[in-house]
């Protein structure tokens, strides 16, 4: 790949799921990249700041860092917020 | 106030760090502080209602309170660092929300205070990081700290003044640059891409007791991972982010 900083992020780079984080807090209604979910693909437990995110594909993709399965969809429509949670069998939420 | 609201903050200031990259300060209505390391999500919308968002570090420490500085590398072909760099000036308006992120946060609070920290930066990667060294040095927090710093130039080396200043004033920080393009006459530092062996030859004064933080390009940020978990440093001390923050 192209040295250092000339790449272009979003033309061609897999962000993780923190650069997305805003998108989610708005579609969870929480602040999610310190969250752990489990891999329903591979039984893997990350942060979902840590999840690789594929914002080009439709809508948003974040995927394990194992084992590559998709964890979190999110797709937005003029009217709704779909996201689809097929791939993580838990996300732990925190009672503060 | 809610994050993840919208607001509009007002810009107070434009400076350039480098041929390509600026700084912007906003003053933000409400804002209720940050940790460093986090991002804001910048929104600009055209008169015909299309409208595109970017994530952008915050680069300032929480302690200047109700302003931020933005530090954007200018993408050609983005759709925003343009716009940012050649349209706006102090007094404009922009649309933000955030702060946002909770995963790539340092701040000296509890054992992270005491603890050696490790910062890897390419290029704009830099920025989140610095937050980290800015609130380090007004925190007074004395943890031994090392920035290995990768520039493909000397003039493209963001924040280099700062730097240089923030590294000489003995309080534990050491500032290790890299240039992989072209090096200066007399150039001591390192002049190569980040490899293992650079890793590990920065790394060893801090010890395996070391968080580290890691931002740039997804390739920069996998060499300097893979590195640290080959070398032995425990996986939940190595937080990365893939470039994401610094947008187009
Ligand atoms: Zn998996």
């Amino acid at each position: 790949m192209a040295d250092d900083t000339t790449v272009d992020p979003v033309e061609g780079q897999v962000l993780d799921g923190n650069a997305v984080g805003g998108l989610l807090a708005t579609a969870f209604g929480a602040e999610m990249t310190e969250v752990p979910g489990e891999c329903a693909h591979c039984g893997t437990v990350s942060m979902v700041g840590e999840l690789r995110a594929y914002v080009r594909a439709p809508g948003t993709v974040l995927r394990c860092p194992a084992c590559s399965g998709v964890v979190l969809r999110v797709v937005e429509t003029p009217n709704a917020t779909l996201i689809d949670v097929r791939g993580a069998a838990y996300l732990r939420f925190e009672r503060r | 106030m809610n994050p993840i609201a919208w607001r509009l903050a007002t810009v107070t200031a434009v400076r350039d760090e480098t041929p390509t990259v600026r700084s912007f300060s906003l003053s933000i209505p409400e804002w209720g502080g940050h940790r460093p390391g986090q991002h804001v999500d910048l929104r600009l919308t055209a008169e015909d209602g299309y409208s595109v968002e970017r994530s952008y570090s915050i680069a300032s420490e929480p302690e200047r309170a109700g302003v931020i500085d933005l530090t954007v590398e200018r993408i050609d072909d983005g759709e925003v660092s343009p716009f940012l760099h050649d349209v706006v000036a102090a007094g404009d308006r922009i649309e933000v929300r955030g702060p946002i992120g909770g995963y790539f946060v340092w701040e000296a609070l509890g054992s992270m205070a005491t603890e050696p920290l490790f910062l890897v930066a390419g290029g704009s990667g830099v920025v989140p990081l610095m937050a980290m060294l800015r609130h380090r040095a007004r925190s007074g927090a004395h943890n031994p700290t090392r920035l290995l710093f990768s520039s493909r130039h000397l003039e493209e080396v963001i924040y280099r003044d700062e730097l240089d200043s923030l590294a000489a004033t003995n309080d534990g920080l050491e500032v290790v640059h890299t240039l992989t393009r072209s090096q200066p006459a007399g150039w001591m530092g390192y002049d190569r891409r980040i490899d293992d062996r650079m890793i590990a030859e920065v790394l060893a004064p801090l010890g395996m007791g070391s968080r580290s933080f890691i931002c740039g390009p997804t390739a920069l940020v996998e060499v300097a991972a893979n590195a640290l978990v080959r070398l032995g440093l425990p996986g939940d001390r190595i937080r990365t982010e893939r470039f994401g923050p610094t947008g187009t």
